[in-house]
């Protein structure tokens, strides 16, 4: 479980870190994954949720006991692999899209405020802060899994719950720094209010620190969305979740390893490719968030 | 200092309050305990005996109020599907999560310390390039999947270690490795730049100058400065640590705290839930209370800016 979205630092050849492109690869896989996720359902041979009790537990294309029209096998109740793998990205597509734009809106709107007004307001906005990383997330999901139903919102409030802090810190910084210039002062004087210079003149300012964090924290929202689901406390099986596959191959590893052992390389290649897209964005836009 | 340490403590106290309520509030939102207690052949007044027997009758700062009560002597109610006291199980369960949690720390100090002291003197060499691979493939691999990879591997292809339960020390194996790995590879990448950062200083090079075997050099005058943002991570450490276990035993059907509550939420057993959440959250916010505390006392620039 990763416990912060510092992400690893970009395993790149020394000297070659000021890159102007993308690194083609993982920009290659990440974009492949979203055309999965989002054309899942017309590109996805079989169906996600119903398997045909005749093939079960299939294996790969090229080894015994493979059946034609699963390339990827089928699991304990003869449903296809790769078309679960393709709607699982769908998943995990929604929850980092869902989750990452709610906290980033929640979070830098808080540090936001704080930052603006000060005082009072940035005291007890901070001190929110402070009791929110202080508060185990993982716990968090159980016990909102034993209250309520798993579910999609369940994995979206826990997101929103661990990420809002580092959002709130990291807009409140900025703010106090770009309050002090000189257009702020400026537009005060012209006659804007405080609403026309936060939004106005000052969140573009904000943007791409945002931006950054916010591209650094999408391989840490799937991998989260799957450890919670594979606990049976995200989302609730028969959804193809890929923590939910991993979940549901965990008995049969004996007889059928590709069940679980397939959807746990779909979340390491697609987590180091956008930790490393992550790494590459952050050194683009704003390389002093190396130490956030 | 003093300053300081009080107003963290006080933080702290506010946090786990927090929790408490948390807690509190979400187990009375998730319907009526009589419902599910309740045999279905009961009759209005015996209902009405049980919830007045069970303080539900009462306004619910009164029973928020028998609640801290309780739980500040421990006593978080009965397990609904053991029938006993949710502390005794609480008891039985934690030594195992202890030794598992005991070894992984083992396993990240003496992997990530020297991979990471010797990846930064060794810059660019295969050993570092080898150790950065392992540090963005580490933080990448999910570690529920991790460790049935290493059931499949070390326990069902090669049959060399058990796979699930606790008994023989080699049972703690295959878990502990799983739960280590993560923060093996955060570790090392930490001690690492924060080695590199240092090695470039004046007086490291002072000490080269003046002769000084390269060991002493590394050891006593490079890693010992590099070592401070180091304790920031053992915080980070623990946290990982706790998250980790709770999936780890599950993985691993390792009979700890994390498996305690995960089965308690298959089953709904409510006091159970309750009361691993209660003293997982004390245990969290405590550590970092101390790793904050101490930390400042390391480095006077937090002691004396706050």
């Amino acid at each position: 479980m990763t416990t912060s979205a510092t992400a690893a630092e970009p395993f790149v050849v020394p000297g070659r870190r000021e890159r102007r492109w993308p690194p083609a690869v993982p920009l290659a896989i990440v974009l492949g994954l979203v055309f999965c996720g989002v054309f899942a359902p017309w590109i996805a041979p079989h169906s996600p949720v119903e398997g045909s009790l005749g093939d079960r537990l299939a294996s790969p294309f090229g080894l015994e006991g493979a059946k034609p029209g699963h390339p990827l096998g089928t699991d304990r109740h003869g449903r296809d692999t790769l078309s679960r793998l393709l709607h699982g990205a769908r998943i995990s597509l929604a929850v980092s899209i869902v989750g990452i734009t709610l906290t980033g809106a929640a979070g830098s709107l808080i540090g936001l405020l704080a930052g603006f007004f000060g005082g009072w307001v940035d005291v007890i906005l901070m001190r929110l802060v402070d009791i929110s990383l202080s508060l185990p997330g993982i716990l968090i999901a159980v016990l909102l899994s034993v209250v309520f139903e798993p579910s999609f919102t369940n994995v979206i409030i826990v997101v929103v719950f661990l990420l809002w802090p580092s959002y709130a810190r990291l807009v409140r910084g900025e703010t106090l720094a770009v309050k002090q210039q000189e257009f702020v002062a400026l537009a005060r004087v012209a006659g804007c209010g405080s609403g026309t210079i936060m939004f106005r003149h000052i969140v573009p300012n904000l943007a791409p620190s945002v931006l950054v964090l916010a591209t650094l924290h999408v391989g840490y929202v799937i991998v989260l969305e799957a450890a919670l689901s594979f606990l049976g406390v995200g989302i609730p099986p028969p959804t193809p979740s890929w923590g939910v596959m991993v979940a549901d191959g965990r008995g049969l590893i004996e007889r059928a390893w590709w069940v679980s052992i397939l959807p746990g390389i779909a979340i390491l290649v697609t987590v180091l490719s956008l930790n490393i897209l992550g790494d590459w964005v952050r050194d683009r836009l704003d390389p002093k968030l190396r130490q956030v | 200092m003093q300053r300081y340490v009080l107003g963290r403590l006080l933080q702290s106290i506010v946090s786990m309050f927090v929790v408490s309520l948390v807690v509190f509030a979400l187990v009375r939102l998730s319907g009526d305990p009589i419902a599910i207690m309740a045999p279905p052949e009961a009759s209005e007044a015996d209902i009405r005996a049980m919830r007045a027997h069970l303080g539900l009758d009462r306004p619910w700062p009164v029973q928020y109020g028998t609640f801290i009560s309780h739980a500040l002597r421990g006593d978080f109610g009965t397990s609904v599907r053991f029938r006993r006291p949710a502390m005794e199980l609480i008891a039985e369960r934690y030594g195992a999560t202890l030794e598992l949690g005991g070894l992984a720390v083992l396993i990240v100090i003496l992997v990530a310390l020297p991979v990471g002291v010797y990846a930064a003197v060794r810059r660019g060499s295969p050993l570092d390039y080898a150790a950065r691979a392992f540090a963005a493939l580490g933080q990448a691999v999910p570690p529920f999947w991790l460790g049935l990879l290493l059931v499949l591997v070390f326990g069902v292809l090669l049959r060399w270690l058990p796979t699930s339960g606790r008994g023989t020390p080699l049972h703690v194996l295959l878990p502990g490795i799983t739960l280590g790995w993560f923060a093996v590879a955060g570790l090392m990448r930490l001690t690492r730049s924060s080695m590199l950062d240092v090695l470039g200083s004046e007086y490291v090079k002072l000490a080269r100058i003046k002769g000084l075997p390269e060991r002493t050099v590394i050891w006593k005058h490079a890693f010992k400065n590099a070592a401070l943002p180091v304790v920031t991570f053992a915080a980070l450490l623990f946290v990982a640590l706790l998250n980790g276990s709770i999936i780890v035993e599950t993985v691993f059907g390792w009979p700890g705290l994390g498996l305690l509550v995960i089965e308690a939420v298959d089953s709904r057993d409510y006091p159970i839930v309750q009361a691993v959440v209660m003293c997982l959250s004390g245990m969290y916010i405590g550590v970092n209370l101390v790793v904050d505390v101490l930390y400042a006392y390391l480095n006077p620039r937090i002691r004396y800016s706050s």
